[in-house]
């Protein structure tokens, strides 16, 4: 039985106090979630198992203090935030996963400074853009439940009633803010210069994606490929943008491969 | 009382099943499905019309507003409207109430303040400058405004614009969104030290404050007519205003009401019900999503909404409504003349409101109706509404130029 704990780190001359979600024991690993906010799943208990696992929350999302993102601007401030988080957590060299939105988070990571990020795992990354295959807006879904059609390989089966199946007010709050704080350094369009920067990552690189995506096409893991030196790409069949959710032991196995070889 | 006519420049032509057809008003309405461009010519010069009709009926002011994308009220550019106005208008004790140019849409925002400056130089010091924050579905949708920085954009674009009015010294400005290195405004507003202030707001309690704080007239612009607004403003905007040690003067305060005058209460039924039902039915016909996207509201705003979703109902339930629930509800003010003096007198005793604006065009109103309602209103209605306040209170919400004299201990 993993046991996940709950740490308060101060950083950004202690105005963010963020939340970071600390599990399992060996060496360490961090996970930087999506749009749609942190949930502990067992993709990551599994994980936990050989690693220890730092998830931090993006910041504003700490339950009782949702101010804290107005601190930072602009993706610059983001990237220089999480060095912070990583020094506050004595992470010098780390292998970062990140999904959708923590993925261009970690790919800005190891591409700004290529020592901090040991190994570069991205499961459905935003970050790139092509005009012949435009990601959807996720803010804006219409009807919002409609987003679960985006999300999943399979939108009536028993992960998305597990997911969506009650409309809880105030997990609807939780995830309506967490698109707020994070959309903050996407918005309109995810395509915010990583394809100017993205040649700089030296970490080796493993993407892994839902071989039916529909929100990040599959047509962008050979975008993030061809300009990574040695990325290798992992298609999960049967999956949408939550390959992790959807088939957590085979991702998780991936992962574990990647990180231990 | 000052009472404004407001216009929104809607389609009026929309096909019957639009709101079977069509997503939304807003955003994505095909425009050369839905709208000719000579047609839409008329529109405008139709709108204009209406409101020179109206100042030149007595109206105190005429209000124009910024949309984008839609076919509920287009006019991208309320300012080009407002300086037709201005000239049209010269001689007549009216004001050029600009609800107005959107401030975060407009960059650099001292844009804004020259604009202004220009109508408030045309009219001969007859502006009202509205400063609104815009919409979600006009600025995140259709701008590309980062949703969570509306606001602080807003206010950002707000003192730098009064500081480019007032200030007599050129300055640089070191601004989050703007940075000018030398602000020196040409030209200047004739009224001084800038033109009254209007916040127009669809009633969020932090916009309540922040009008307050400032000393400015916060505008209700709701469409769920009076009642449903009753609670908020009594509840909340005056207390808001005496927190902030303001009067309680009801200048402050705006509020805009749908209103149909015609001879008889059957006869308002026959000519404006299903104008009514047009606006209500296909000029809000858009996803409720898209009214706040995520960050558009602060936490605290946007958790409210969900736990306590009043409006989002409201919203939602209109498609179900028909004229008779709306008059009932006091969504609109419509009937004869006594009718709507009686329901306009207790919205403006009930709510505290000084600044009134009316909507006289009413979705598909026709040109021809909607001078009819605009003469009918000026004529019979409005007469017995501006005395209400003027006992005690003055405007100071008004171009001084345009406000009349208060007569302490007249009744109202």
């Amino acid at each position: 039985m993993i046991t996940v704990t709950d740490r308060r780190v101060a950083v950004w001359q202690k105005k963010i106090n963020v939340n970071v979600k600390v599990a399992g024991s060996g060496p360490p690993v961090v996970f930087l979630h999506g749009a749609g906010g942190l949930e502990w799943t067992e993709f990551l208990d599994t994980l936990a198992t050989r690693h220890t696992v730092y998830a931090p929350v993006h910041p504003g999302t700490t339950a009782g203090d949702p101010d804290a993102i107005a601190n930072l601007d602009n993706l610059w401030d983001l990237v220089l935030y999480y060095y912070e988080v990583l020094d506050a957590l004595g992470l010098r060299s780390v292998p970062i996963i990140g999904h959708s939105f923590g993925g261009m988070v970690a790919a800005e990571l190891a591409a700004s400074n290529p020592e901090r990020v040991s190994k570069l795992a991205m499961i459905c990354p935003i970050g790139l853009w092509r005009d012949d295959t435009p990601i959807p807006n996720w803010m804006i879904v219409t009807p919002a439940s409609d987003i679960v059609k985006l999300l999943l390989y399979e939108p009536d089966g028993p992960i998305a009633k597990q997911m969506f199946g009650e409309s809880n007010t105030e997990t609807v709050i939780k995830t309506v803010w967490s698109m707020a704080c994070t959309g903050k350094f996407v918005w309109p369009i995810p395509d915010k210069g990583l394809k100017k920067r993205i040649h700089r990552i030296q970490a080796p690189t493993l993407l892994l994606w839902g071989k039916q995506d529909k929100l990040v096409s599959p047509v962008y893991a050979q975008e993030f490929a061809s300009r990574i030196s040695g990325a290798k790409i992992e298609f999960i069949d049967k999956a949408g943008h939550l390959p992790f959710v959807e088939h957590p032991a085979r991702v998780a196995g991936l992962v574990e491969d990647f990180l231990l070889a | 009382m000052y009472i404004s006519t407001f216009h929104l420049m809607p389609h009026r032509e929309l096909p019957d099943d639009f709101e079977k057809r069509y997503q939304s008003v807003w955003v994505t309405p095909p425009f050369h499905e839905l709208a000719d461009a000579k047609r839409v010519g008329q529109y405008y010069n139709w709108t204009l019309d209406e409101l020179i009709a109206a100042a030149k009926a007595g109206s105190d002011g005429v209000c124009t507003n910024e949309h984008h994308q839609n076919a509920y009220g287009f006019m991208p550019s309320p300012n080009m409207m407002g300086s037709v106005l201005a000239r049209a208008t010269q001689g007549l004790n009216c004001a050029i109430v600009q609800m107005g140019a959107t401030l975060p849409a407009t960059q650099p925002p001292i844009r804004i303040a020259e604009e202004y400056a220009m109508l408030d130089s045309i009219s001969g010091g007859r502006l009202v400058a509205g400063m609104p924050l815009g919409t979600s579905q006009d600025l995140n949708l259709c701008y590309g405004i980062s949703p969570i920085e509306q606001r602080e954009r807003y206010r950002e674009a707000h003192d730098l614009i009064i500081k480019a009015w007032t200030s007599r010294e050129i300055f640089a400005w070191n601004g989050k969104y703007t940075q000018l290195p030398m602000v020196n405004l040409w030209p200047r507003p004739i009224q001084q030290p800038h033109p009254p202030i209007w916040v127009p707001g669809a009633g969020s309690t932090s916009t309540f404050a922040y009008a307050a704080e400032r000393d400015h007239c916060y505008c209700f612009l709701s469409y769920f007519g009076f009642k449903s607004a009753s609670y908020s403003v009594r509840e909340k905007y005056w207390k808001v205003v005496e927190e902030k040690g303001r009067n309680q003067n009801p200048y402050r305060l705006g509020f805009l009401q749908l209103v149909g005058v015609s001879e008889t209460d059957a006869q308002a039924e026959k000519d404006y019900a299903k104008h009514v039902e047009y606006f209500y039915h296909k000029m809000l016909h858009l996803p409720a999503e898209w009214l706040g996207v995520p960050g558009y509201q602060d936490y605290q705003s946007m958790a409210n909404s969900f736990r306590n979703p009043m409006i989002a109902n409201a919203f939602m339930s209109l498609k179900e409504k028909r004229y008779k629930d709306f008059l009932n509800d006091g969504y609109v003010a419509c009937g004869s003349p006594a009718t709507v003096r009686d329901q306009l007198k207790d919205l403006s005793e009930s709510l505290r409101v000084g600044n009134l604006m009316v909507l006289l065009q009413i979705g598909s109103m026709p040109h021809e109706l909607a001078l009819k309602n605009i003469e009918l209103f000026f004529r019979e209605v409005a007469p017995a509404l501006r005395p209400i306040w003027d006992d005690e209170w003055e405007n100071h919400w008004w171009p001084a130029g345009l406000r009349r004299k208060v007569h302490r201990g007249a009744t109202a």
